[in-house]
């Protein structure tokens, strides 16, 4: 596998610029020849859908939801980043880029992060006048908070809604081009298999689909000079998380398994702030914004005592006395206390339950309290600030937080691995691009509060639109449009889609998809989850083998092909989660560090460390290994049941000096 | 808890539909309303039943796809609460639930309890948007808007359009989710230069798309479960009326 980054030439902040100058463009005229594919219509999939269309080209745009304005960007709350420095605290372009290279455990492609911190003023630009009603001050100017970690101000946000108002934004973009003919929108498409075809270079190009109608179950084929995979993260690998039921990995370990690297595949973000696991028919996590750290104080009872009569019901949080109170993260993180990033948040949150001082009925969970914040600021206060998320929690919990604590525990959240890109974001697999959380681009071992909607919007305006160009430009305009769906390709891509759902439908078991599904989730999280080690994940391995192979023999999928049969799809996406968990956990096995979101027992600071010593760090924190570890693990298919390859990019830092990351 | 459900069940648009009874015997109460659908669903399976096809992907009251009318109500008796927030703590021990899908004219039965609900896209295509052309947008800061008009925006702009309002009227019009999406644009100040073309283009697609007539019922107010209110109609209704006479004086001069 080659992986040439394509980085530009020249000083950090002048490679995109200097890029943009010697790309290739596609003549206007002769943009309406060529048709491109988008999977997803998330902030990366609309936003590049809207874009491509407006600039002339054909567009074909798919999702599996009813419509593209429910793909799971809608769920985001907290809010998006962008380096405006409208607060005028000192943050910059060059600020953002440093603190997501910090942020990311200097796990990410310097050159993709600054060309994120770039162009993320003209994002908030573009969604305003798209009408977009962020925040506004009395003034009438933006509003800003700090969120997630940052010591600045400059998250733009509306309400708790943040994500559901840009995907509305970019929705309706994408819906105007809709309306002109000049996308095609293609909902309750599901995308199952990626189509190559020989190209006169010698390469296989990634040029076309093969979809299944989850309506009336028919397999369609679509040819394109170029396919986009904009279809999300694989957080659900764990069953449980804070994404939405229908997301998956299938499309992108479709292009996986044909040939395309996926990097990173270990680096998963658990989030701090989560309501705690009810029982074993839960369905799904709900996230409580971070935002909420900004006034609530996160606490665990000091003893093992305390904790177990709250356990029991014995004792209620609010009868616990100030000094029984661990406020763990102002202890251990004095100056960045409740606000400390979210990889080290949770982390501490599971060393509190793992101590026996966890709380709710099952030991996982602990304290974010407003108790102070509601005698500091009044309730109505807190009430403006936050609402709408406490209405959420009482709605899901019963309890109501303007009087007792709410109970938190750390859960899934979001993916930082994804399918390895270049600097255009274009996959080794030439003519197949990745956008947004479904690419391994920015974030690297772990992403800030507020940079995934950032970098879902900056990949679908401001990078897709020039790089795709590129591609095709090269590809030249005596190939545009060339490729039919009747190439030899798709009958072979076609085919091994029927025989897979044929092969789902004749087995005819004892077992829900739904239940292996939460059996793969279990193994994920006990095992690769917010802490690993060699033994777990080799077992881990062994044990979804063993269970994909029950799988292929006692799945029971109800009903038919030729309609609608959510049980198949379910059965499919699981299927693909049972191979991709393996490949997860052999990342997280090959990686023998800790960074960001990767957490290895084995490497964890120590007493005897010299930054502990030096009072830097705490024990027990992330230990990185810079010297063996600094590359993107980007893995390679050789075939079902084949151990993969491991290829690396290595990662060159030439701006951002490597340091320990020290939020003390 | 044990319940008894009453479940519609319709093979596909074609074929009749009818109410099938299924017997729960226990749902913890912390569980959602979905997730004893889910648990209902895993028990068919065991007996090889055909499982109940029901529409849903956040589970977080956002993405509008969770669309059941639970005993004769939209999204159910819990007050600005979706189906899939809708926890089971507010039912008894006992109860007999019956559960439909959304029913109006413009949003066709697809299996169960999915409906069609592509209509309302139709409706946004038509002029639910500010054209801004990526890359063309002044400084975000450029136009001050004030809070109070920003926040009344983003009260309309906060329609997941699920089609509750749909559901729930007796004319099966789509009034209140139109009226959120002009409200949310004709108030600011991006919105202005499309306004009238908006409302009408919206209006319209409204009545093609065969959505029923307002005749002021307020039901759709009372099951909308992000509360959206009249006072949105009302605003379409004169932002209708100014943009016809304009029209009408546009075109005679
Ligand atoms: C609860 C929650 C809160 C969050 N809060 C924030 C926040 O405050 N700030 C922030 O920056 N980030 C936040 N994030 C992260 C952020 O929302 C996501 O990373 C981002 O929106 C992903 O956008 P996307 O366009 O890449 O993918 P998505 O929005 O997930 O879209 C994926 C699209 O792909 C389609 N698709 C997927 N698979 C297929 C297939 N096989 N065939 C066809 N179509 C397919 C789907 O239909 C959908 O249209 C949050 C995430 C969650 C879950
Ligand atoms: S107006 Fe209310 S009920 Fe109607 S679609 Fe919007 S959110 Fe749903
Ligand atoms: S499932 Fe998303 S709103 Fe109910």
């Amino acid at each position: 596998m080659e992986l040439n980054s394509n980085i530009p030439e020249g000083p950090m902040a002048q490679k995109w610029s200097s890029h943009k100058t010697k790309i290739k463009l596609v003549n206007p005229a002769n943009r309406r020849k060529y048709h491109v594919i988008i999977v997803g219509s998330g902030l990366a999939g609309a936003s590049a859908a809207a874009s491509l269309a407006e600039m002339g080209y054909q567009v074909s745009c798919f999702c599996y939801q009813d419509s593209p304005r429910r793909a799971h960007s809608i769920a985001a709350q907290g809010g998006i980043n962008a380096a405006k420095n409208y607060q005028n605290d000192g943050d910059s372009v060059y600020r953002l880029f440093y603190d997501t290279v910090k942020g990311g455990d200097f796990r990410a492609r310097e050159a993709n992060v600054h060309r994120l911190a770039e162009v993320s003023v003209n994002i908030i630009d573009q969604m305003v006048a798209q009408g977009v009603p962020f925040a506004r001050e009395y003034g009438g100017l933006l509003d800003n908070r700090s969120f997630g970690g940052a010591q600045v101000s400059r998250t733009f946000y509306a309400r708790g809604q943040t994500g559901q108002q840009l995907l509305l934004g970019a929705y309706q973009q994408l819906s105007k081009q809709i309306g002109l003919g000049a996308v095609k929108m293609y909902n309750r498409h599901e995308m199952l298999e990626l189509v190559l075809v020989d190209d006169d270079d010698g390469q296989k190009h990634a040029k076309g689909i093969i979809t299944r109608n989850l309506v009336t179950g028919k397999i369609e084929r679509w040819a394109a000079d170029t396919v986009v995979l904009a279809t999300g993260g694989y957080g659900n690998v764990f069953f449980l998380s804070t994404n939405a039921q229908g997301c998956n990995v299938t499309a992108a370990y479709r292009a996986y398994k044909k040939g395309a690297g996926f990097a990173n595949p270990c680096y998963t973000q658990i989030h701090p702030t989560c309501i705690p696991v009810h029982g074993e028919q839960q369905s799904k996590l709900t996230l409580m914004s971070e935002s909420l750290r900004n006034d609530g104080r996160i606490w665990a009872p000091k003893t093992k005592e305390l904790a177990q009569k709250v356990r029991k019901g014995e004792l209620k949080a609010n009868d616990i006395a100030e000094e029984d109170r661990d406020y763990y993260l102002e202890r251990k993180y004095p100056s960045f206390g409740n606000l400390a990033p979210r990889d080290i948040s949770s982390r501490a949150a599971k060393e509190a339950c793992d101590d026996g001082r966890g709380i709710a009925s099952t030991g996982l969970g602990v304290y974010l309290d407003f108790r102070d914040a509601i005698k500091r600021l009044g309730k109505d206060v807190i009430a403006q600030r936050y609402g709408n998320l406490f209405d959420m929690y009482e709605c899901i919990t019963g309890d109501n937080p303007y009087e007792v604590p709410m109970m938190i525990f750390p859960a899934v959240h979001y993916t930082m691995g994804g399918l390895w890109v270049d600097y255009n974001l274009e996959s080794n697999v030439p003519g197949l691009f990745v956008a947004g959380e479904a690419n391994f681009s920015d974030h690297g071992a772990n992403r800030l509060g507020a940079s995934a909607l950032m970098q879902g919007l900056a990949d679908g305006y401001f990078v897709l639109p020039y790089t795709l160009g590129n591609y095709l430009g090269k590809q030249g305009i005596a190939k545009a449009g060339k490729i039919s769906a009747d190439h030899p390709a798709f009958d072979e891509a076609e085919k091994s889609v029927r025989d897979r759902i044929d092969k789902l439908l004749s087995i005819q078991g004892d077992e829900s998809p739904r239940s292996f599904h939460q059996r793969l989730g279990k193994i994920m999280w006990d095992k690769c989850g917010m802490a690993r080690d060699k033994q777990g994940l080799t077992e881990a391995i062994q044990e979804i083998q063993a269970l994909r192979k029950e799988f292929w023999s006692r799945v029971k999928v109800l009903g038919e092909d030729g309609e609608l049969n959510q049980e198949l799809e379910r059965a499919g996406r699981v299927a693909d989660f049972l191979e991709f968990g393996e490949l997860l956990c052999r990342d997280a096995l090959m990686r023998e560090e800790s960074c960001g979101g990767h957490f290895r027992s084995e490497h964890q600071s120590m007493p005897e460390d010299p930054e502990v010593k030096a009072g830097l760090i705490s024990e027990g924190e992330a230990k990185r290994d810079d010297e063996n570890f600094a590359f993107a693990g980007v893995w390679e298919y050789m075939g079902d049941d084949v151990e993969p390859k491991l290829n690396k990019e290595n990662l060159v830092y030439e701006e951002v000096h490597m340091a320990t990351r020290s939020y003390k | 808890m044990k319940l008894h459900l009453k479940i519609w069940r319709q093979k596909n648009g074609e074929e009749a539909g009818k109410f099938v009874s299924y017997e729960l015997p226990d749902v913890d109460e912390g569980s959602s309303f979905l997730e004893m659908l889910d648990i209902m669903n895993e028990q068919l399976v065991g007996k090889g039943e055909q499982p109940v096809a029901f529409d849903h992907d956040c589970r977080e009251g956002i993405c509008g796809m969770c669309s059941l009318v639970i005993n004769g109500e939209a999204h159910g008796p819990q007050r600005a609460t979706t189906a899939c927030q809708l926890h089971m703590r507010h039912f008894k021990d006992g109860d007999t639930i019956t559960i439909e899908p959304w029913r109006a004219k413009a949003f066709p039965v697809v299996k169960d309890l999915i409906v069609d609900r592509t209509a309302f896209d139709k409706v946004i295509q038509a002029g639910g948007f500010v054209t801004a052309r990526t890359g063309s947008a002044q400084d975000a800061n450029a136009t001050p808007i004030p809070k109070p008009i920003a926040d009344k925006a983003m009260d309309a702009a906060a329609c997941i359009g699920c089609g509750a309002c749909v559901a729930a009227c007796p004319n099966g019009s789509a009034m209140l989710f139109t009226s959120a999406k002009a409200g949310h644009l004709n108030l600011l100040p991006q919105g202005q230069a499309e306004k009238d073309q908006r409302v009408m283009k919206m209006v319209s697609a409204m009545d093609d798309a065969g959505f029923g007539n307002c005749t002021n019922y307020g039901e759709c107010q009372a099951v909308c479960p992000k509360e959206i209110t009249l006072d949105f109609i009302a605003k379409m209704n004169r932002d209708y009326a100014v943009a016809r006479v304009r029209n009408f004086f546009n075109h005679a001069c």
